[in-house]
């Protein structure tokens, strides 16, 4: 199975030259430590920043300069500031060419969940249902299963909907997937994980591509 | 015309129960410090106020929150403030909670003078519930309103008595947008200066938008989560 920076690590070669991104919290966030050498990756942070840069050396965290996990950064040369509308325009224009989230679930139509657990204290969507309603390509970092082993991978949500019909690809611990017309696609899978075992962990449709490899590191 | 103001108790002298209030800044990043200590002190109830996020405990919103000033909260998230999910769980307190984007727009779209507009963000979730749908193109949006507010409170860098404003990196976010927003706006800025001491080129929010204007003072501008890596 994958560790979490395993996961970032698999998505990060989803990368292209020149790509602008945008990284949600967690997981997604560890991807911006994979660009492959070489590559000029440009990450939004929906608060209002392209060309967002590393932490800063300790001692120079500035207040006015945070990211939209709320953590202190640093601009790069050619960053730009600007504000939340503009920073969704961008988002909703298809501007963004990648967006990299989390998710509680996702259905095999690509539907996504990943704001709201009935009965649980509601913090809110912040920027997750523009994100996924306008990005163009959506790549979701996940957890195969929840602690007691049943799929995240479904037939439909079960959860409130954060957006319809949105994702394109999803990284969990267990492999690789395309969402297709036609159900999730298992195209690689995680060292010492069989697809057996990736089909019985998948509730939702679940096709096997013809050329299944394993992710190699 | 004048629109400098001695500090935030002046500026919001007028402020009343049961107003709506906007409040710039993204978590604690470029928060109206000044004015809500301000607000704190008058001691105005049943405010509804729109802002991204609450605060946190003893800081920011959170201050009007601990004591029970705010009725309703219009945010797009509001997940660090303990006292605002004791308070929502009991009752007390209403939440409204609108996409970050859609909220953004709303304000900005009143300072346009453009009355709704039509975003993708929430269709087939349960926020479009009762939103007229409309096809554009072959893909559904959801019509949003503009919204304004009594008064709208924000924060910016600089600004001059012509209440020009510029805004520092990313403690911009909702702030130009509320400003367009205000039946009355008021600023807090770090450096208050004569006009012809910014560059017009480099003016953020045009004076027009801003009615009242003062010099902060004692800003703490608080880190909510400070990373940082080490020196090699």
């Amino acid at each position: 199975m994958l560790t979490k920076e395993q996961i970032a690590h698999r998505i990060a070669r989803e990368l292209k030259d020149g790509m602008y991104v945008n990284l949600g919290i967690g997981i997604p966030t560890l991807v911006a430590n994979y660009v492959p050498e070489g590559m000029t990756i440009t990450l939004q942070s929906e608060n209002g920043l392209l060309g967002m840069g590393p932490f800063p050396f300790e001692g120079e965290e500035d207040p006015d300069l945070i990211n939209a996990g709320k953590q202190t950064i640093t601009t790069l040369p050619g960053s730009s500031f600007f504000d939340s509308a503009m920073s969704f325009g961008m988002i909703r224009a298809g501007k963004v060419d990648l967006t990299v989230l989390g998710a509680m679930e996702v259905a095999e139509n690509g539907d996504i969940a990943n704001w709201k657990i009935p009965g649980k204290m509601v913090k809110g969507m912040g920027g997750a249902m523009d994100l996924v309603a306008a990005a163009r390509n959506i790549i979701v970092a996940m957890q195969h299963t929840d602690k007691a082993g049943n799929s995240k991978l479904l037939p439909q949500c079960t959860l409130p909907i954060t957006g319809l019909k949105c994702v394109k690809k999803i990284v969990s611990d267990l492999g690789v997937f395309d969402v297709t017309p036609h159900g999730f696609s298992l195209l690689e899978t995680a060292p010492g994980v069989s697809v057996d075992f990736i089909k019985e962990k998948t509730l939702g449709r679940l096709s096997i591509s013809e050329h299944v490899a394993e992710i190699q590191f | 015309m004048n629109k400098v103001f001695v500090n935030a108790t002046d500026a919001l002298h007028d402020v009343k129960d049961g107003m709506t209030l906007m409040l710039g800044g993204f978590g604690l990043c470029g928060i109206p410090e000044n004015c809500i200590d301000a607000l704190v002190n008058m001691n105005v109830k049943n405010l509804t106020c729109i802002s991204n996020n609450a605060g946190v405990d003893d800081f920011g919103i959170g201050l009007m929150l601990k004591k029970r000033q705010v009725k309703k909260m219009i945010s797009s998230y509001v997940g660090e403030n303990a006292e605002f999910e004791r308070q929502l769980l009991s009752g007390e307190l209403e939440v409204d909670l609108i996409p970050q984007g859609t909220l953004a727009t709303r304000c900005m779209m009143s300072g346009y003078g453009i009355p709704a507009f039509y975003t993708p963000a929430g269709v087939g979730t349960e926020i479009a519930s009762g939103k007229e749908i409309r096809n554009f193109n072959g893909k559904d949006y959801l019509m949003e309103l503009a919204f304004d507010a009594d008064f709208a409170i924000v924060k910016a860098w600089k600004g001059d008595t012509m209440g020009n404003l510029i805004f520092k990196d990313t403690a911009r976010n909702f702030n130009p947008l509320m400003a367009m927003a205000g039946k009355i706006t008021v600023a807090e800025v770090e450096e208050l200066v004569e006009p012809g001491i910014l560059d017009a080129n480099q003016i953020h929010t045009p004076g027009i938008y801003v009615h009242r204007i003062f010099q902060g003072i004692n800003y703490e501008k608080r880190i909510e989560q400070r990373t940082v890596r080490k020196r090699l």
